[in-house]
């Protein structure tokens, strides 16, 4: 069948952005200006911005900020949830803290990565390394885990060296999990990421949001949001494409859909 | 008690007593972190002033309402996602993405149309926690294996009765993780809301000290945020391992 | 004593008073879906199933079988031709007094097993007390009782596929479809079971119509056994055993039992390798 992209699957969820620029729009005449700024204004604000100079540092400081607290949570996330998966008291003890510290509002410990970092980059980095990387843990402490024993016993008779092993039966057996760890700990991460700018710097897309928000300044608010859910959305879905190319060969399930 | 929840439990107490003594002797400053013995204290003392009570009780009230309609309101959408298959399509993408999405910034917005106090912020903990129990819901009741909706054909079940004896009690065990996450969130988005923009509320309070350079207060508060919703989530846990027991799988 | 088997060469005929259910011109395609064109899976098939008779389903897989079983019992509907059950027509609803147990376990892995015994009754309109009095002897003829406030997750796989016959026996059905029962399970307990089919069909005087692909199965536990052709299923035999009505697994040491199973395999071996060939569908 066709590759990433079939227009017949993109139809539906065109017509629902539709229909929530839609949404917008009617909100916005219930709400009015200082509520909610009509969409056509907001993206014209946001492409005005965007074209600006001095919105081009901001926008790296962002970046910059998820790419390096992306490169912790799906680097040490993968390692820890590698060295938990395979050994098994080890994920056993650490499994219910992880779950634990998954559920707790991160945000409250927002203050002490102030006081542990100070200011600046580093806490951007560590607060959106923290969100993102307890699901990539979970994720690939599972997919470890539950890598079926039949695999390795068939390698073991086919006498693979440890490298074969791991290189031709577990990163194949495991990816498809990981993966799907790998793409909600991007989501959480970037959350993480802006959140931690929203007090951490005087730079960033955070930080122009914050201002934003203290000003009142409703257009800039929406344009901002907009332009990271754009982002979040554009990237989730092709994560998500990847993610089902991935299990397309895993086996089919025993129950309904 | 396992093996394994003897070394949990040593490891914990074990990293408490580390911090302990790191605060002790100063080699982590009392600027960034206080000792572990002094938030207990320190979070002994704010319970008992005046001003604390009517803090706690808007945070809780609001995750209360927030978490009961996130579940039912979830738990509905998710189950006419599953239902219509159009609709699932359509919104499958912005289901997937949804929790990328900067939440907190689109609450200022929420506050004008809605006003101060606690209304915006319960909007915005429920949206926040939905999408969650909606999700939860959609996997639980594609999981219904296909023999047990062949066996409601054959025993005549009306939609109503095969939905109600069939499919939920077949689907509960996700239904439960989807109520799990929509708890937290709940707590998540209600803290997280008052934390950025509030003028009360115990995430509030949390950010009042920080500013305030009140170390002591900021950490009892923090550590009874944490202790609430890990109490809590220890409870459904605990139940959700007893009905798992029964059911083996 | 009845010597040996009797083979039949016709399918089709004509309408007899004790025809319990019948399918004429069965056949089923399935349309064109994403990555194949249609799938002719079945017929045209035509059966009559004499009342009160035990009738088994041989064939290599892919060929239908289980197809068969879901049009007869009103789970799927024919793409041409006509199925009845006691005269009455049957088309995409399922008949009272049809009961299936199928190859996976069926069972409620939520309630206890006497809880799933009943769970056709609950809202049927029978009685407390009738309701009691049919799980009850139910639970007894299927060697549950000791196991009655169990969880099926804490049973064996035997033990859940009893679970599922016991949940059909408190609906007294005229018609018991199985679909391969007994996969899932060892050869010995098959064998036990198989007896246990036996007293069961004995017992409620039902018309049985089973699936399976163990031959020697097929041979001891029925009257009529039909043998069907690789996809698209047909009948190409109709072995009449000739066996009496009070048989278990010792019928096997009758010194002709042998040469039903042999003939069986006679008609099924090039069916087999066609059917290898074409490669089954996942099911």
């Amino acid at each position: 069948m066709g590759g990433m992209f079939s227009f017949r699957a993109l139809r539906d969820p065109i017509l629902v952005a539709i229909s929530l620029v839609a949404l917008w729009q009617v909100l916005h005449h219930m709400a009015g200006d200082v509520a909610v700024t009509a969409p056509a204004p907001t993206l014209a604000h946001l492409w005005e911005m965007i074209g600006q100079a001095r919105f081009l540092p901001h926008l790296r400081e962002t970046g910059l900020a998820f790419l390096q607290a992306l490169a912790i949570a799906c680097g040490g996330g993968v390692l820890i949830g590698v060295v938990l998966g395979g050994h098994k008291l080890t994920g056993e003890v650490a499994e219910p803290i992880l779950v634990g510290l998954y559920s707790i509002p991160k945000i409250t410990l927002y203050p002490v990565i102030l006081l542990l970092f100070g200011l600046g980059m580093p806490a951007k980095v560590a607060f959106g390394a923290l969100h993102g990387i307890i699901p990539v843990v979970l994720f690939t402490m599972n997919a470890v885990r539950n890598v079926n024993r039949t695999y390795l016993r068939a390698g073991r008779a086919m006498r693979l060296t440890p490298v074969q092993t791991g290189w031709h039966i577990l990163v194949p057996a495991t990816l498809p999990e990981i993966f799907s760890g790998l793409r909600i700990g991007f989501s959480l991460t970037l959350l993480g990421t802006m959140l931690g700018e929203l007090f951490a710097s005087q730079r960033g897309l955070g930080f122009l949001l914050m201002t934003a928000i203290d000003l009142h300044d409703v257009k800039t608010i929406l344009a901002i949001a907009v332009l990271i859910s754009t982002f979040a959305i554009l990237a989730n879905a092709a994560l998500l494409a990847i993610d089902k190319r991935l299990h397309r060969g895993a086996a089919p399930d025993t129950s309904g859909k | 008690m396992s093996k394994a929840t003897w070394i949990r439990a040593a490891v914990l107490i074990g990293a408490v007593g580390a911090l302990e003594i790191a605060c002790r002797s100063g080699a982590i400053p009392a600027t960034m972190v206080i000792a572990p013995s002094a938030m207990v204290v320190a979070l002994v003392e704010t319970l008992q002033s005046d001003d604390i009570g009517a803090h706690l009780s808007q945070t809780l009230s609001a995750v209360a309402i927030a978490m009961s309609l996130s579940i039912v309101g979830g738990f509905v959408i998710g189950f006419i996602l599953n239902w219509v298959p159009f609709l699932r399509r359509a919104f499958s993408p912005f289901l997937a993405a949804y929790y990328a999405i900067p939440h907190f910034a689109f609450y200022p917005l929420l506050i004008v149309i809605f006003g101060l106090g606690s209304t915006p912020l319960i909007v915005l903990a429920t949206l926040f926690a939905m999408v969650a129990m909606i999700l939860a819901t959609m996997a639980g009741l594609d999981r219904v294996p296909r023999v047990l909706l062949k066996t409601a054909r054959i025993h005549r079940l009306s939609l109503l009765d095969e939905i109600w004896r069939i499919r939920l009690p077949a689907a509960a065990p996700h239904l439960l993780s989807g109520l799990k996450l929509a708890v937290a969130y709940s707590f998540i988005g209600v803290i997280a809301g008052e934390f950025i923009l509030s003028t009360s509320g115990i995430g509030h309070e949390i950010a009042f000290a920080y500013d305030n350079f009140d170390n002591p207060r900021m950490y009892a508060l923090i550590l009874f945020v944490l202790a609430i919703v890990t109490t809590f989530n220890m409870v459904v846990y605990a139940y959700e391992r007893r009905l798992m027991r029964r059911r083996g799988a | 004593m009845k010597t040996g088997a009797t083979r039949l060469a016709t399918v089709a005929t004509s309408a007899q008073p004790d025809v319990h259910a019948r399918l004429e011109g069965v056949t089923r395609i399935y349309p064109p879906r994403a990555g194949h064109g249609e799938v002719h899976a079945l017929g045209p098939i035509s059966l009559d199933l004499r009342a009160g008779e035990f009738f088994s389903v041989v064939g290599p897989s892919g060929c239908g079988k289980s197809t068969l079983l879901d049009v007869l019992a009103g789970l799927a509907v024919p793409s041409a031709g006509t199925v009845e059950f006691e005269g009455k027509p049957v088309r995409g609803e399922v008949p009272d007094g049809v009961g299936v147990v199928f190859q996976e376990d069926a069972s409620f892995p939520w309630l206890t097993v006497e809880d799933n015994v009943s769970f056709g009754l609950r809202r049927s309109g029978v009685d407390a007390a009738e309701t009691k009095r049919r799980v009850d002897f139910a639970i007894g003829f299927m060697g549950l009782r000791d196991f009655r406030r169990a969880y099926p997750s804490q049973l064996s796989g035997g033990m859940r596929q009893r679970v599922c016959i016991a949940r059909t026996l408190v609906l007294q059905p005229r018609l018991i479809l199985l679909d391969e029962p007994f996969g899932a399970l060892d050869q010995q307990t098959r064998l036990l079971m198989g007896d246990e089919l036996l007293r069961l069909w004995r017992e409620t005087s039902a018309t049985v119509l089973l699936i399976t692909h163990a031959l020697d199965e097929a041979n001891l536990l029925s009257d009529r056994i039909g043998v069907m052709s690789a996809r698209p299923g047909r009948f190409i035999e109709i072995v009449e055993t000739g066996w009496p009505r009070e048989r278990d697994s010792r019928l096997a040491e009758r010194p002709d039992f042998g040469a039903v199973t042999a003939r069986l395999w006679s008609y099924l071996r090039a069916e087999s390798m066609q059917a290898l060939g074409q490669g089954s569908m996942a099911r």
